[in-house]
């Protein structure tokens, strides 16, 4: 039995409604509880900002292409290298860091729950292999389905039952955590070296729309009774005037779940452009913040941008070629069979660019203008926006009003006419932060239920102590403090265990990662359909036997079992 | 007993449908693999225990003897190699990076002499890939060049390129076109419908000289580029910027010849302008079942797929210093641990007369080439066959290979870990 006492913590809890209490958090062999014995060992916090560990709910840190942006860019490895230093080993890279260099760096920062936020499902044995070697946060891989045969079929079927049999096949065979849709459709358009523009064009071949697979996968994923809901990177990313088309999405999305959003949209900066091209593109964050406020059933990350260098990686491989023939750096492509697609370029953002300044412009007001914050989540979508590292200054962006306008000051002088930022004055409070860097993002995860979000008894002490002092720092003024505290915790705990300290790593890491296994009548069980079985045969080039993620990749798995609505 | 779907261990195709029948601790049946596969499985003549050299003899040794007088030479060594890597599992190769790391070694793989100027070809303009499948399923026109896969990777045309129907190819036979490209005539250039027959040395030159007509430049290509008439590059730029969706797939005959990693720069920027008019990837022909593997697990560890020196602490990668064939030629290292390769097979003269000199450490089942530089070789279990683990095909699609019986070897995993351990006992915090 191992025990520990937080006293004097200095608490924001927002899933369990506390907000800045002075208390003592009780935590026995890794879960939070009442009390525990004198015998315990002691922290104190000293009245230091205490918030539940954080959860990326959309980040590229593992698997084949976050690796490819690793293996293509020797420049970014040197760019970020640190020595092996009692347990912690070496580390490598700035934007795409080693495994390692995640897992130290984001649990510097007190998180300890990341979803991956793309894996194919062929490939789906790289990314455990690569959760294993981030030992310090709990790993989920969202499962992309955008380009998926069998799913596209039952679409054009109008067959819910057999999508959602089909998704339960694929989440148990990679050891999936959700359903992903990066550009639907569009990555196998890509196939042919084309894209869709529009949620009702049709796919090539397959005579369906995104906006069918889109409004089925979501009613199928309610019929699976997944914890998180549809994952969808929309159409036409980072296109001027793309906002129509998140508009048009946002208009399906049907409320089907009491607990959660119905659909996640995610790195929704990259969707916010008006304009017809990259002179007179604008920001439309009003526009999509006014559909986000009316419509509850959504929940959106940023995608913020900063100014730097970083590498963008992302399943939507028509995008990515399209961002090449902008930038003509470099250009990475790697296609996969019967299911998705992917890109990688490196880019650097310029202030003097007035569309990096827009872009820039409207990750801040989706967060400013989004009245409710458990509906926008901060995010980079790292490393595409800018890598996690920067999410402290972030975080003072949105608490400062005076910050942003010293940042506005220095930006390509057009953009003021292009944006509303200038004239936005919200500064948001530490709770909400606490809510769109942890809570929110468990409660649209669906994983509040198994202990991650928050801290009450029996929720998994993962325990993020920042070096702040809520009570003496005045976040819209003494912003460099609140860059320094969110970027370096006191202590971060993990499952109960301090795993780092001031910014150090001093013990070696032994994470979970969690996947979930719908349970769906025999019937609707793929391996036995003959058409589904004869398929996978003619079409993949590994065989059906050797294609599921075995046990072995999963060291300490925790399986969430749904019962399926069929 | 017979066991279906089995990995084969041998070439970067990864072929996951043999079946295989064993008997007790023998192989004795092969279906659907390859002549190279039918030896791998059953031609396999292991050496039965550890050796040590004894002046001109060698005289066996026990397995706890061997590994720590490995741990013990490479703790000793101010600066040790640990080569090899490709013939082996991830989980061996992420001991052996962790090892290197501990030890500040240089740690390489067998890139270093096949596909590294791909990857630096890469690290510079990228790399528009894809998986086997996509070809196999969407691709009406395959390009080799530099590479003869009739006989190095014998499935390949089969499984995933000419010989394979596919969802939209479906009688592949008939509807795709193959484009050879090579200084030789070869089992594959003969059933090439445009066979470029290259003069050594003169690939940058074609490849430029197709890129041009690719922009539109036609007229400036003179008669002849490199032994191939302009009539003939004309008609195969054509043929790929006409096709659905074309593949290259490229071999040592790039990579190694005059021009090195140029070469396959060109040969990625012709694909990347390829794609301005319809689809063209591009992939190489990796040639150990599990090189690529080595690169994915350097490269998540370390951050550098080959080549990566620890000797400051740091991560540091620079091919031409950090490189294998060049440390040794320098005679640099003072103790070399090869694992799952077979460099005195393939390295110059030089670097081997130096592996001679130093200690030298084989960690491999079988008696090899540079069995006779070594000082100790150290005999395992062979990974799809008596052990198992994981691989990456040469597109970049792990497979977990099988155990198909319990072995009487360790595994090559587990005589790392215990010099991993012994070596963390001086080394670690």
């Amino acid at each position: 039995m191992s025990e520990l006492l937080i006293r004097n913590a200095c608490v924001i809890d927002p899933l369990n409604g506390i907000n800045g209490e002075i208390m003592d958090i009780s935590i026995r062999d890794g879960r939070i509880v009442e009390e525990v014995s004198g015998n315990a060992q002691v922290i104190d916090a000293a009245g230091c900002l205490t918030l539940p560990g954080g959860v990326d709910s959309h980040t590229h840190v593992c698997g084949t292409k976050v690796n490819f942006g690793r293996y293509m860019s020797p420049e970014d490895m040197r760019a970020g290298r640190t020595a092996r230093n009692g347990c912690m080993h070496v580390t490598s890279g700035y934007s795409v860091p080693t495994t390692f260099g995640n897992s130290y760096r984001y649990s510097n920062m007190g998180y300890t729950t990341l979803l991956e936020g793309a894996m194919a499902p062929l490939e789906a044995r790289h990314t455990h292999e690569e959760f294993t070697a981030t030992p310090h946060q709990d790993m989920m891989a969202n499962t992309l389905f955008d380009g998926n045969w069998a799913i596209m079929e039952a679409v054009r079927d109008k067959d819910v039952r057999r999508t959602a049999a089909v998704v339960a096949w694929y989440l148990k065979a990679a050891r999936g955590f959700a359903i992903k849709l990066t550009n639907p459709g569009g990555t196998e358009a890509w196939g042919w070296g084309e894209d869709v523009s529009g949620i009702h064009d049709t796919v090539p071949n397959f005579e369906v729309t995104p906006a069918e697979i889109i409004g089925t996968m979501i009613r199928a994923n309610e019929v699976l009774r997944l914890p998180h809901s549809v994952h969808l990177h929309c159409n036409n990313l980072g296109v001027p005037g793309n906002y129509q088309t998140t508009l048009d999405t946002i208009g399906l999305v049907p409320d089907l779940n009491k607990t959660r959003q119905s659909l996640y949209l995610t790195h929704v900066q990259f969707h916010s452009y008006g304009g017809t091209t990259w002179r007179d593109i604008d920001s439309k964050s009003e526009e999509i913040c006014k559909a986000v406020n009316n419509t509850p059933q959504v929940t959106i990350d940023m995608g913020q941008i900063m100014f730097g260098r970083t590498t963008t990686m992302t399943a939507d491989g028509p995008m990515e070629f399209k961002l090449y023939m902008l930038h003509r750096n470099k250009w990475s492509n790697h296609d996969v069979e019967l299911e998705t697609g992917s890109g990688i370029i490196p880019v650097y953002y310029f202030r003097k660019s007035m569309v990096n300044c827009v872009m820039w412009a409207i990750g801040l007001e989706l967060a400013l203008l989004t009245k409710n914050p458990w509906q926008c989540l901060l995010s980079t979508d790292n490393p595409n926006g800018a890598p996690f590292v920067k999410y402290p200054e972030i975080i003072a962006l949105l608490m400062s009003k005076k910050l942003r306008d010293q940042e506005c000051a220095l930006l390509e002088p057009r953009t003021e006419h292009h944006v509303p930022l200038f004239a936005i004055d919200r500064e948001l409070d530490w709770n909400e932060i606490a809510i769109m860097t942890r809570s929110a993002q468990a409660k649209a995860l669906g994983i509040r239920d198994i202990g991650k979000g928050h801290l009450a008894p029996g929720a998994e002490a993962d325990v993020a102590i920042y070096p702040l002092k809520t009570s003496e720092i005045d976040p819209s003024t003494q912003y460099q403090q609140v860059i320094a505290g969110f970027s370096r915790t006191k202590f971060t705990i993990k499952r109960g265990r301090v795993v780092s300290r001031n910014g150090e790593v001093i013990v070696d890491g032994a994470n979970s990662t969690i996947w979930v296994k719908p349970k769906v009548p025999e019937e609707y069980n793929l391996s036995n359909d003959p058409d589904f079985v004869r398929k996978f045969q003619e079409y993949y080039t590994v065989r059906m036997s050797n294609y599921p993620v075995q046990d072995v990749y999963l060291p300490r798995g925790v399986c969430i079992e749904t019962e399926a609505d069929l | 007993m017979r066991i279906e779907d089995v990995i084969c261990p041998f070439c970067g195709c990864l072929c996951d449908d043999l079946v295989v029948e064993v008997q007790g601790t023998t192989v004795v049946s092969v279906e659907n693999g390859c002549t190279l596969a039918h030896e791998k499985f059953t031609g396999d003549n292991r050496l039965q225990a550890p050796i040590k050299r004894d002046g001109r003899t060698w005289h066996p040794v026990s397995y706890d003897e061997a590994i720590e007088t490995t741990a013990q030479i490479l703790l000793e060594a101010d600066r040790p190699l640990l080569y090899g890597w490709s013939g082996t599992n991830g989980e061996a190769q992420s001991i052996g990076v962790h090892l290197a790391e501990l030890l500040g070694a240089v740690i390489d793989n067998t890139s270093t002499v096949c596909h590294g100027p791909s990857i630096m070809a890469i690290q510079e303009v990228g790399h528009p890939g894809c998986t086997l499948g996509q070809v196999k399923n969407r691709a009406d026109v395959i390009v080799y060049w530099g590479a003869n896969p009739i006989e190095a990777h014998p499935r390949h045309m089969s499984r995933y390129t000419t010989y394979a129907d596919g969802f939209f190819v479906k009688g592949a036979f008939l509807e795709r076109k193959v484009i050879v490209a090579d200084v030789r005539e070869t089992e594959t250039s003969n059933i090439a419908d445009e066979f470029m027959h290259i003069e050594p040395g003169g690939d940058y030159a074609v490849l430029s000289a197709l890129r041009a007509i690719v922009r539109g430049k036609a007229d400036i290509i003179p008669s002849y580029v490199s032994g191939v008439a302009r009539e003939q590059l004309v008609r195969v730029a054509e043929m790929c910027m006409n096709a659905k969706f074309g593949a290259i797939f490229f071999g040592l005959g790039l990579t190694m010849s005059r021009g090195k990693y140029k070469n396959i720069r060109n040969a990625v920027e012709l694909t990347e302008e390829l794609n301005r008019f319809t689809k063209f990837t591009i992939s190489p022909m990796r040639g150990h079942w599990n090189v690529y593997g080595s690169n994915e697990v350097f490269t998540w560890i370390s951050g550098y797929p080959f080549a990566v020196d620890f000797a400051r602490g740091i991560a540091f990668y620079n091919p031409g210093e950090t490189t294998s064939i060049d440390i040794l030629r320098r005679g640099e290292c003072d103790a070399c641990l090869v694992v799952a390769s077979d460099p005195g097979a393939h390295f110059p003269k030089q670097c081997c007369r130096h592996l001679a000199e130093i200690p030298t450490i084989l960690i491999d089942p079988h008696v090899n080439v540079t069995t006779h530089l070594s000082h100790l070789q150290i005999p395992v279990a062979v990974t799809g066959i008596d052990s198992e683990g994981t691989a990456y095909r040469m597109d970049g699609v792990p497979i977990r290979t099988r155990m198909l019986y319990k072995s009487r070897y360790p595994s090559d995993r587990e005589i790392l870990e215990k010099i991993y351990q012994i070596v963390l006992k001086e080394k670690g915090p």
